[in-house]
């Protein structure tokens, strides 16, 4: 039997990507919506698709920021996808200054609406993006991936990690330097979509899931 | 800046056939659609675009099985359409698999609907499609008109000013096929390209008529974000691999792809 993960279900994300992407890496999904079913979760994601402010008020609402905290403290392997990610810092912008998870030290905030040069940049950002990995981004489950391999961003906001260390992997946009990825011991984020990545972001999630004992 | 462009393979859907007609007419089947995306997303495609042609008329859209069953093994972002005629049938593509949803027929008829469904699902999912007929092809300076029901009906907008509009109600994409030119292969409508990507700063994706690389590496400088290509890659002239590297050679950035 493969491993077992728990997909944290709090009614803003595409569900089914994820899903498909973790069984095709060989791991077996189960949805949790109940504080009881993350507090049994052998390995959790936190997916997500959506605002920051109604996303933390919805894991509120469900119970479900205290055992993802407890869990992630307790050392189970916990990933963030999106604004599943940006929900483990500390606090985030996007729709009134709202209290993350607090996992990661740092903030989140907008992504600079013109570019180094001072011509106006598209946002959301939305589309493939090279990462540049940082010393740290090489170990964990980005280990597989080599500088300059491509993902899929969608996203408005970004991650500002406190530790220079956290910060696993960037991507450039608009000549500006954005976190897109964030470590640190078994919690990671990634700010782009890796089941929608194509072989390179399915890397990571076989990553995810072989790291599960 | 490099900007890449992105390579969309076209898949349009009728039942539970790929089909593909010259300028929506005289449909031919050419297999389950499915294993087709699946082909071009192992040949490294960057985006799948499946459109439900008979949806309209039926007012329905039938894509949710093929949603399905393609996200059990095709890694990329997804854009379906056809006959979705509001923020709920958005929400059952999205729910299917879909990442992001195209609109034609309704958002001529309700604009307000572009609105809709980015307030609901954020304006990075709604994919305006644009179908342009030029006015009179013997006369370019008279512009390009939007039809709907796969360029059947005319809907007497302007199709600059409806570009414009729908990029200010929410749009996060547009989807800009050349009708005249739709399914020959003989080129593209250059000058609607560089007219729509001109007037929007939202990306353009542009469709219809490309019959070689040259003809996109044209969109790619007429400022297209993307191309979408369909007769190109199911008639098996040309694969994903052989596009992206024409494309690198005429000078244009791609994403890269190796197993």
């Amino acid at each position: 039997m493969g491993a077992v993960i728990t997909v944290v279900d709090y009614g803003r994300s595409n569900l089914l990507s994820v899903r498909r992407a973790l069984e095709h890496c060989g791991a077996q999904v189960r949805f949790a919506s109940a504080p009881e079913e993350v507090l049994r979760a052998q390995a959790l994601v936190l997916p997500g698709v959506g605002a920051f402010a109604d996303g933390m008020e919805q894991l509120r609402r469900q119970g479900l920021a205290g055992p993802i905290r407890q869990k992630a403290g307790e050392g189970t392997p916990l990933l963030g996808i999106c604004l599943g990610m940006q929900m483990l810092l500390e606090a985030g912008v996007e729709g009134g200054l709202t209290e993350g998870l607090g996992l990661i030290a740092g903030q989140v905030g907008p992504l600079p609406d013109k570019t180094a040069d001072g011509a106006p940049l598209k946002v959301p950002h939305v589309g493939w993006g090279a990462l540049t990995l940082a010393p740290s981004g090489a170990s964990g489950l980005l280990r597989g991936t080599r500088q300059g391999d491509e993902v899929y961003f969608v996203h408005s906001f970004a991650a500002r990690p406190a530790r220079r260390e956290d910060c696993a992997a960037t991507v450039e946009y608009g000549g500006h330097t954005v976190c897109a990825a964030v470590a640190r011991g078994n919690v990671t984020g990634l700010q782009f979509h890796p089941e929608k990545s194509g072989p390179v972001g399915l890397c990571m999630i076989r990553a995810f899931v072989e790291s599960i004992g | 800046m490099s900007k890449k462009l992105r390579l969309i393979a076209r898949l349009d859907v009728k039942d539970d056939h790929l089909v593909k007609g010259i300028q929506y007419e005289g449909l031919r089947k050419l297999g389950d659609p499915h294993d087709f995306a699946r082909r071009y997303y192992e040949q490294g495609v960057d985006e799948l675009l499946y459109l439900d042609t008979v949806a309209s008329l039926y007012e329905r859209n039938n894509l949710g099985d093929i949603l399905r069953r393609t996200t059990a093994d095709v890694f990329i972002p997804i854009t379906a359409g056809g006959g979705l005629r509001s923020a709920e049938d958005v929400g059952a593509v999205l729910k299917a698999g879909a990442d992001k949803a195209a609109v034609n027929t309704a958002a001529l008829r309700r604009p307000q609907l572009i609105t809709e469904i980015a307030r609901a699902y954020g304006s990075q999912c709604v994919v305006v499609s644009i179908q342009a007929k030029r006015r009179d092809p013997a006369r370019p300076e008279a512009g390009w008109e939007a039809y709907y029901d796969n360029g059947r009906e005319h809907s007497g907008r302007d199709v600059l000013e409806w570009a414009r509009q729908a990029a200010a109600l929410g749009a996060g994409e547009l989807l800009l096929t050349g009708v005249d030119k739709e399914g020959f292969r003989r080129g593209m409508d250059q000058q609607l390209i560089a007219a729509v990507a001109e007037l929007v700063d939202i990306p353009v994706i542009a469709a219809g008529g490309a019959g070689s690389a040259d003809d996109l590496v044209l969109a790619a400088k007429n400022g297209a974000d993307a191309v979408a290509v369909g007769s190109m890659l199911h008639y098996g002239d040309s694969g994903v691999p052989a596009l992206k590297r024409w494309l690198l050679d005429g000078g244009v950035e791609v994403r890269r792809w190796e197993l």
